[in-house]
């Protein structure tokens, strides 16, 4: 295996609801990542971006994308219809497999452009259950009523996850949901989709997130803590609800044991929880110890959730305690589909 | 056995909301106004028609200083559509031909009309004809057709780097 870091993070501006067409977002992005790792475009040989086709309703709008990056003399790049933490996935395997050594990801998603909680409801079965238009929303309350009645889950955990989150993200100028709220004043609020209230629910956001990795050789070049992807890992669940056990995720537990996770001691945990429920249950199935594991400190996907770009953002976020010195074991997670089905985990370490 | 198999129907509808962003409001706007707006690119200042996105693709900067392009151009390729299909509203054969607009670096598609198919050729100056001025939107529709000038062809060399 070749030693691969985490060099570099950076994230858009996140917006409700941005003007700029897709391209125009990924843009600056690109030129921002590129100037903090102190590199040209030339130095990048793998190119990889995650995002959905559905939000922006058009069929290969993430070829016009490749308009962002520069594309001449011609560039080695791929796409993933997913979350850009799938892209980060793909960039790594082409780096181990020796055709890159340093490589530029990016996940983008415009929320703002369509229902969202509609449109991914096309991700599931198209014959028994996307006809039946559930909602996202609705799913996943499925999943916290399931959680809350097999008792691995309590209302007045979410509340407390809600709390700390917003709190949290009155330090990150980069979240659209902020504040001082306990965990009393939070469940007095009314359920929107019970048993989840409106504070459960992730604030939707138009955004970009972006991350340059590279091998031993070159990290210190282009950073002072490199954040040293240790073990990488991604699962998959049954597409069926009906034959997952929606309390818990085999698939995080899967991905989290091959990642590593409960080897050591984890310092900072960055989940991709974009509903409250969803960091009791991905906790509690990759062994991670939340009173002693620093959860979210950025806030987490509940306060920004730009979609395609939440799951790399995490990534991100977790490097970005590395780099800071904050934590030597962090975690990075992301997850796609309904109920947590599907779930890629990486430990990340400064040493 | 035929009549055991059941078949469902189910549409699939989701309403979006475009915004074309900043890039491509001048452009839009200009034909609104019955002007071709284009944009160049600060880096290899080649200019754009239209600016899609306001990107240049080549450099991936954003695009810069707006330039208006021609209304006429030369056609660099063209092709004779033979062909019927459903949904056809031009008669057939017609031509679709790329134009390179005079002070433009990129070309673009529009039909050709007003001369025989067998007429068109590569070089041929052509024009816009434009729908009424009543008529007009933030869209390329609001020219119907290019047809010829009648000026002389333009010499090979001219849109040789554009092919």
């Amino acid at each position: 295996m070749r030693d691969v870091a985490i060099v570099a993070y950076i994230e858009g501006q996140n917006t409700s609801a941005t003007t700029l067409s897709p391209v125009e977002m990924i843009v600056p992005v690109v030129h921002e990542i590129l100037n903090r790792a102190n590199v040209q475009r030339s130095d990048i040989d793998f190119w990889c971006h995650g995002s959905c086709d559905y939000m922006t309703g058009q069929p290969f709008s993430f070829v016009s994308a490749v308009d962002a990056l520069g594309a001449w003399p011609p560039i080695m790049e791929s796409h993933v219809e997913m979350d850009g933490a799938w892209a980060l996935y793909e960039a790594w395997v082409k780096i181990q497999t020796g055709e890159a050594n340093t490589a530029l990801v990016f996940g983008n998603g415009k929320s703002s452009a369509g229902d969202m909680n509609r449109a991914l409801t096309l991700q599931l079965d198209p014959y028994v259950v996307a006809p039946l238009w559930p909602g996202f929303r609705s799913l996943e309350a499925m999943g916290a009523r399931a959680a809350i009645d097999a008792g691995t889950v309590t209302e007045r955990q979410m509340a407390d996850v809600v709390s700390r989150s917003l709190r949290d993200a009155a330090d990150n100028p980069n979240v659209l949901a902020y504040g001082y709220r306990d965990a009393d004043e939070l469940l007095d609020e009314p359920m929107t989709a019970n048993p989840l209230r409106a504070h459960d629910c992730p604030a939707m956001a138009d955004g970009v997130a972006a991350i340059i990795m590279t091998t031993a050789d070159r990290a210190l070049e282009m950073c002072d803590r490199p954040a040293w992807i240790r073990g990488i890992d991604h699962r998959i669940d049954f597409q069926n609800l009906g034959l997952r056990d929606l309390s818990r995720s085999n698939s995080a537990a899967l991905a989290s044991y091959h990642a590593g996770v409960t080897k050591d001691k984890v310092d900072v945990a960055e989940l991709h929880a974009t509903y409250s429920h969803h960091e009791i249950i991905l906790a509690q199935s990759m062994g991670i110890d939340r009173s002693t594991t620093r959860m979210m400190p950025s806030g987490g996907a509940l306060v920004a959730n730009p979609l395609m770009a939440a799951g790399l953002a995490r990534f991100g976020q977790a490097a970005r305690q590395i780099f800071k010195g904050n934590a030597d074991r962090a975690v990075a997670h992301a997850a796609q589909g309904a109920c947590l089905q599907q779930n890629i985990v990486a430990v990340l370490e400064g040493n | 056995m035929a009549d055991d198999i059941l078949r469902i129907r189910t549409p699939i509808g989701i309403d979006y909301t475009w915004s074309s962003g900043p890039g491509s409001v001048v452009y839009m706007r200009g034909l609104e106004n019955g002007k071709l707006i284009g944009r160049r690119c600060p880096a290899c200042e080649l200019v754009y028609f239209p600016p899609r996105n306001g990107i240049c693709p080549r450099c991936g900067v954003l695009l810069a200083a707006e330039v208006e392009v021609g209304p006429r151009g030369t056609i660099t390729t063209f092709c004779i559509v033979n062909v019927p299909f459903l949904g056809q509203t031009i008669k057939i054969p017609y031509v679709a031909a790329t134009i390179l607009l005079d002070g433009a670096d990129i070309g673009m598609q529009h039909l050709i009309q007003e001369c025989e198919a067998a007429d068109v050729r590569m070089g041929m100056r052509v024009e816009p004809v434009w729908k009424d001025k009543s008529e007009w939107t933030p869209s390329l529709e609001n020219i119907l057709y290019y047809k010829p000038t009648g000026e002389p062809d333009a010499d090979f060399d001219v849109y040789a780097r554009h092919l």
